[in-house]
């Protein structure tokens, strides 16, 4: 593993308005690797993931301190766009939420968008490319100017995931990918997950502690907006430091 | 056990009252529609009577007074008509509009001989009796006097009288005359007005919507400026009007009755409907599309252009249509801004002063020729015709771009 630092997150403070999401949250992810955030509902997992493509831009009263570092570069700096920061973050929400248009659009969406094809059969390259490392490929090959809301439920979400792929992004941010889905298209998603982390570092949030210990490199506690602990998954999930974190994995709390 | 009785009754109760709410109201539309129907209907017919022509051989047919001529060969037919009133009331059997069609005729006519009965546009009085809507009383019937009745009764035993298709209803504008009255003006004023309602209120009011419910910050403004706009659909449209009038008219002095002004004016009054519809349709796109959009790197106005309007226009163009289906039928405000004149040209522009359906319509009720009735009631039939194609496109517009997943 090489231990490369790729996101580090200093004395984040996130607010809601007069309702504060996170406290002092510092954390580090490393590139290649699979990092899982766990915690009950409400402690802020999706707010800190969300942190790191600027998601919550969109929110008006959200307001941080703090500084979320990629590669080094503070993204939180008013230099940083956030619109190409989210080409170099993608992310897959939490219910599938293809276009309302045919497979092959959804995957074309991206590229189009940032012109990162030459000619038409380059974007038919990105597209096939991006749908074989989803492992989606064989199953709709047939189907690529079908709607891709006539898929399956685990089908639509790894559209999703060869949709966040075709704009080439180096981190992939999992917003409970399998919450939705059935325990065969969540193993696919899983197996999915462990071949994509070779290329690109993934960032998960579960609530299925069996997911997190199953795919992940390091595991991060969380409980009512704060860090509580963070370290390699067999560690935590083995012998963790903290009696909170304790609790929650043998199920005691959330 | 008897509550469960109780209230299974009740179900049904309310079950019938709902069904008798819903039949009483298709009842009355039927009975509206009938009314409507069965007085207009007759107005697509009017009265002809023929008349035998001749012209020798050696006169140029187009340089020949039509009103002498025609007057000359209806002399002939009746040679016991001498007096002067007599002659006079002959004429009145006919419509000016007869000298106009039999001057039409002559200048069309290609040979050089003409004999043989030509059928002309007969008055009003006459087109009443002839349809029945005026009944004989002795030798008179309505306006049409004994003295005229005779040559009356002379046409119909030669049996040269005839209902032909109204081609002035449909094909001319407004005239004194009822016979020779007819509602394309204020059909090509009314398209003109909505046309120009649609084409400033849609783009105005969708991306009014799009600030409203997308870009802007919610705050005291934003909150001050939706209050207006929901009470700007209550507002009555003669205010409107009076708008359109000291704005249009007084501020910027674009001529009066025009049909432009009156699309402006119409357009002001669907502006607020065409809002709250696109907001509520912008409101309902699905968010997690939005984020899905925003996740890949667009930015906040590529989304709104690549999913939320294309999702959320069929809500749009619905609520355009029932806008604009409204601004059609709409009446009180160009009377503010003089669209309520008689005017007998068919407009060539939306500059040209004009009048629209409905107003035609309101000026038509209130003319005392009894053939104005059954033509009040064709205009009627016309404007629901409009106002039917206009909904079954709205459907068809939604259903279509529905599908499209």
């Amino acid at each position: 593993m090489s231990e490369s630092l790729k996101i580090a997150v200093k004395n984040l403070d996130v607010f809601y308005g007069k309702k504060q999401a996170l406290f002092d949250v510092n954390l580090n992810i490393f590139a290649n690797e699979v990092t899982s955030l766990i915690g009950p509902s409400g402690c802020g997992k999706s707010t800190l993931i969300k942190c790191f493509n600027r998601m919550n831009d969109l929110v008006e009263i959200c307001k941080y301190n703090g500084q979320v570092l990629i590669d080094g570069e503070n993204i939180n700096d008013a230099s940083t766009d956030p619109v190409s920061l989210r080409t170099r973050v993608g992310m897959v929400f939490q219910k599938p939420n293809p276009f309302p248009k045919s497979v092959y659009e959804n995957i074309a969406y991206g590229p189009k968008l940032h012109g990162m094809y030459k000619n038409k059969d380059d974007l038919d390259e990105i597209v096939v490319s991006s749908l074989q490392k989803a492992g989606l490929f064989n199953e709709v090959k047939d189907r690529l100017f079908e709607p891709g809301t006539g898929l399956s439920g685990g089908q639509q979400q790894r559209l999703c995931i060869a949709r966040a792929l075709a704009v080439n992004p180096e981190i992939i941010l999992m917003d409970e990918p399998c919450s939705a889905l059935d325990p065969i298209a969540t193993a696919k998603i899983e197996e999915l997950i462990e071949e994509l982390k070779e290329k690109y570092t993934i960032v998960i949030v579960t609530h299925s502690m069996q997911q997190a210990a199953r795919v992940s490199n390091r595991t991060a506690y969380m409980h009512m907006g704060e860090l509580v602990e963070t370290g390699l998954t067999k560690n935590i999930f083995s012998n963790p430091e903290h009696a909170k974190t304790q609790d929650y994995i043998t199920g005691r709390i959330g | 056990m008897s509550n469960i009785i109780q209230r299974n009754k009740s179900e049904k109760r309310f079950q019938f009252y709902g069904l008798l709410a819903v039949g009483l109201a298709i009842f009355l539309l039927l009975v509206l529609l009938f009314k409507i129907f069965s007085t207009g209907f007759s107005a697509f017919n009017q009265t002809y009577l023929g008349v035998k022509i001749q012209i020798e051989k050696g006169e140029n047919l187009s340089e020949l007074d039509a009103r002498s001529t025609l007057r000359k060969n209806l002399r002939n037919m009746f040679p016991e008509a001498q007096s002067r009133s007599d002659k006079k009331n002959l004429y009145s059997l006919f419509s000016p509009g007869a000298y106009i069609e039999f001057k039409e005729m002559l200048e069309a006519y290609d040979g050089d001989v003409i004999d043989g009965y030509y059928y002309f546009l007969a008055s009003d009085d006459l087109d009443m009796y002839f349809k029945g809507t005026v009944a004989r009383q002795g030798n008179s019937a309505g306006r049409i006097k004994p003295s005229q009745m005779k040559f009356v009764d002379e046409f119909v035993k030669m049996n040269l009288i005839e209902l032909q298709f109204n081609r002035y209803l449909l094909g001319s504008a407004d005239s004194r005359n009822p016979e020779m009255a007819g509602i394309l003006g204020a059909i090509y004023g009314s398209l003109f007005a909505i046309l120009i309602a649609f084409v400033t209120s849609f783009p105005l009011g969708v991306l009014t919507a799009i600030y409203l419910e997308k870009l802007t910050k919610q705050n005291a403004f934003s909150d001050l400026i939706e209050t207006n706009i929901n009470n700007l659909a209550a507002v009555p449209s003669i205010v409107f009007g009076l708008l359109g009038l000291a704005i249009f008219l007084n501020f910027f002095e674009l001529p009066r009755s025009a049909s432009l002004v009156g699309g402006l004016t119409l357009g002001l009054m669907t502006l607020p409907t065409i809002v709250i519809a696109s907001r509520s349709a912008i409101k309902s796109v699905p968010p997690s599309i939005e984020e899905a959009s925003i996740g890949l790197g667009s930015s906040k106005v590529q989304t709104i252009f690549n999913f939320t309007l294309p999702l959320a226009m069929p809500g749009i163009l619905t609520g355009t249509i029932i806008g604009i289906a409204r601004a059609i039928g709409e009446t009180a405000p160009l009377l503010m801004i003089g669209m309520v004149a008689f005017i007998v040209d068919i407009p060539q522009g939306p500059l040209d002063a004009s009048t629209a359906l409905p107003v035609q319509i309101f000026l038509w009720q209130d003319s005392p020729e009894r053939a104005f009735v059954e033509r009040t009631s064709a205009a009627i039939i016309v404007l629901l015709i409009f106002l039917f194609l206009l909904n079954i496109t709205a459907v068809y517009l939604r259903k279509k771009l529905e599908k499209k997943w």
